[in-house]
């Protein structure tokens, strides 16, 4: 089977970002770009798959502008056979982002799309579940753990009360979680055959797809400061101030 | 203004988690219809009739919906939507697993993770870890918003809204259930505690967290942890508290042996007191943390203990 994997470029996870001063954004200037790492985690799932066999392909597609060829440029080389890059300069919403994946679905058959959950820039936590439902496929989201048998793919999920485990019928969404796995580094021979592996240059338009954002920012502001409080010397001291300064114990 | 909402439950007891949903859409205004899917539910539905400001309820019965998939609940609800303008849900495991399909058939961006309702068509979400707040407006004809409970309170009782019953999708469904293995506890649930007590990589080992159930059972608190304590399987993975486990805004929370890395503050620096205990005085959490103890933890919680005992609890 073939295996496509939707691939974000983000800010680095390691990057407090700022707010502009005009409130229009946030500071993306000289700001280190890495692959979101739900993406990271959905690539290594797929490349295992393949290492196990029964996988012939694996795809990886992503939408943004021109340097996110050098994030599909990291999936070919954890593994990945060939990249799909639809440019653009505009900020993709998750449903833009979903339809333009289903038109990828239509053209390439994968049996299983996997993607991390959540993209660590807008924390949007949908793209997924909108193509699942675009599709008409079932999903399984926020997957720690997938096993294929018999076109079905059993996965298990974290939930806010522990773990569920689903069945799934393939064609599927499966999302990806922290536990799933721990991705691989890349090795400098991969990293060098990854270098002449295709990545294919597509745009919007190519597929149809309108992706003008539905939702305005009306503005992107600081989150409320917290200041830091104080040093507390003993554990004493600390009971006293929640008891008697602060009255949130006893 | 017609807006229907999702209840979370376990088909037994309506979660807080409802009321503030409700709260927010209050905000926006309108007439407010819950809608209980569930097996056996009944007293759900009856306590969601209770509450104050629901205009009605809608209940759904069916074995399909002892653990609604979202398949399923993208049958059920999706057909109903003709007749909203707003469908909201909790940003639980199960609204963020649902909602976006619905979201996708009406063709409209779904608004995850609201904290604030400005308008009927104006919202502030928080982007990057909550490191900036984003306030957005809808220009979609129907709105799919999934809300934080931590931020809004919890709408109280004196409502007395009519039960309505409606039928459960028949299928057949391209996924099942199959099995559930959920944490047990005593303890009151991560995201409704007064009081939270989180454990990180400083705790060594899931043994060692018995210091911090110690200090828990005093303070009739939950106990959470950070992703590296979850990662090292010293807890289970639903006690992560941050950008990607659990937001949580408890009146207090305790940090033991976590270093405060912006994931992590992400999920509880709206918490009303902080308190951070670390042996590096350099760690970040103290840059949010009210009260700060530098202190080796494996000597400070035995005398959190013993001092707590002292005051009475
Ligand atoms: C995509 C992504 C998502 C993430 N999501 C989350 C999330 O939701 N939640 C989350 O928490 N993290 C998350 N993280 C991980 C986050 O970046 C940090 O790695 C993690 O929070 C660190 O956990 P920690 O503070 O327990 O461990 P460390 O950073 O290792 O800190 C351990 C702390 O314990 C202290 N310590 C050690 N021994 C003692 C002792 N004896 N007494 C007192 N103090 C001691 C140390 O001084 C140190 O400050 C995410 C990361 C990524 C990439
Ligand atoms: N611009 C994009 N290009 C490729 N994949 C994306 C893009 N945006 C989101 N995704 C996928 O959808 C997942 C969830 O993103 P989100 O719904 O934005 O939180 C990501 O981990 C990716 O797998």
């Amino acid at each position: 089977m073939k295996i496509l994997v939707p691939v974000k470029r983000v800010v680095d996870y390691n990057v407090k970002v700022r707010v502009k001063p005009d409130q229009t954004g946030v500071d993306l200037a000289n700001v280190k770009m890495s692959m979101n790492p739900f993406c990271e985690i959905a690539v290594e799932e797929a490349v295992r798959m393949k290492e196990k066999g029964g996988v012939e392909e694996i795809i990886v597609v992503s939408v943004g502008p021109q340097q996110a060829q050098e994030t599909i440029r990291t999936a070919l080389a954890m593994g990945a056979d060939r990249g799909i890059l639809i440019q653009t300069d505009e900020m993709a919403e998750p449903l833009a982002v979903a339809k333009l994946l289903a038109k990828v679905v239509e053209a390439e058959g994968p049996e299983m799309v996997i993607l991390g959950k959540q993209a660590i820039d807008d924390d949007s936590n949908q793209t997924g579940q909108m193509l699942g439902a675009l599709l008409d496929w079932p999903q399984a989201t926020f997957a720690s753990e997938v096993e294929l048998s018999d076109g079905k793919a059993n996965v298990t999920r974290e939930i806010d009360g522990g773990l569920q485990t689903l069945s799934v019928e393939l064609p599927a969404i499966v999302t990806t979680d922290l536990r799933l796995n721990e991705p691989r580094y890349a090795s400098l021979p991969n990293i060098m055959k990854a270098k002449r592996k295709p990545i294919d240059a597509k745009t919007p338009e190519d597929f149809g797809v309108d992706i003008a954002p539905r939702l305005k920012v009306i503005k992107v502001s600081e989150p409320p400061k917290r200041e830091a409080g104080i040093k507390v010397e003993s554990v004493a001291e600390l009971v006293d101030k929640l008891k008697n300064k602060e009255g949130v114990i006893g | 203004m017609s807006i229907l909402l999702l209840a979370e439950h376990d088909n037994t007891t309506l979660s807080d988690a409802t009321r503030a949903a409700v709260t927010a859409a209050k905000k926006i205004g309108g007439d407010v219809d819950v809608l209980v899917a569930g097996s056996g539910a009944g007293d759900v539905a009856q306590a969601a009739a209770g509450i104050e400001g629901v205009t009605k309820v809608l209940h759904a019965d069916g074995d399909i919906f002892a653990k609604p998939t979202a398949e399923a609940l993208e049958a059920l609800i999706l057909p109903m939507m003709d007749g909203y303008d707003v469908l909201i849900a909790v940003a639980s495991t199960t609204g963020k697993n649902f909602a976006p399909r619905i979201a996708a058939k009406l063709d409209v961006m779904q608004l995850s993770e609201v904290v604030a309702v400005e308008s009927a068509d104006t919202f502030v979400r928080p982007i990057y870890a909550g490191n900036a707040m984003m306030t957005v407006q809808s220009t979609d004809a129907k709105k799919v918003i999934t809300v934080r409970p931590t931020t809004f309170e919890k709408a109280g009782d004196g409502g007395s809204a009519s039960v309505e019953t409606v039928d459960a999708p028949a299928g057949p469904f391209k996924s099942a259930f199959v099995s559930e293995e959920l944490s047990k506890s005593d303890r009151p649930e991560l995201t409704a505690a007064k009081i939270v007590v989180s454990g990180g990589r400083g705790m060594q080992s899931g043994d060692n967290f018995v210091l911090l159930d110690k200090i828990a059972d005093k303070l009739n608190a939950a106990v959470g942890a950070s992703r590296a304590a979850v990662d090292a399987g010293y807890v289970p993975n639903d006690y992560q508290v941050g950008q990607t486990g659990k937001v949580v805004a408890p009146e207090l929370y305790i940090a033991v042996g976590i270093s405060g890395a912006i994931q992590h503050l992400a999920g509880m620096k709206d918490s009303k007191i902080i308190v951070a205990i670390n042996k590096d005085e350099e760690a970040p959490i103290f840059s949010v943390a009210d009260y700060g103890l530098v202190a080796d933890l494996f000597k400070a919680l035995p005398e959190l203990e013993e001092e707590l005992t002292k005051v009475g609890l």
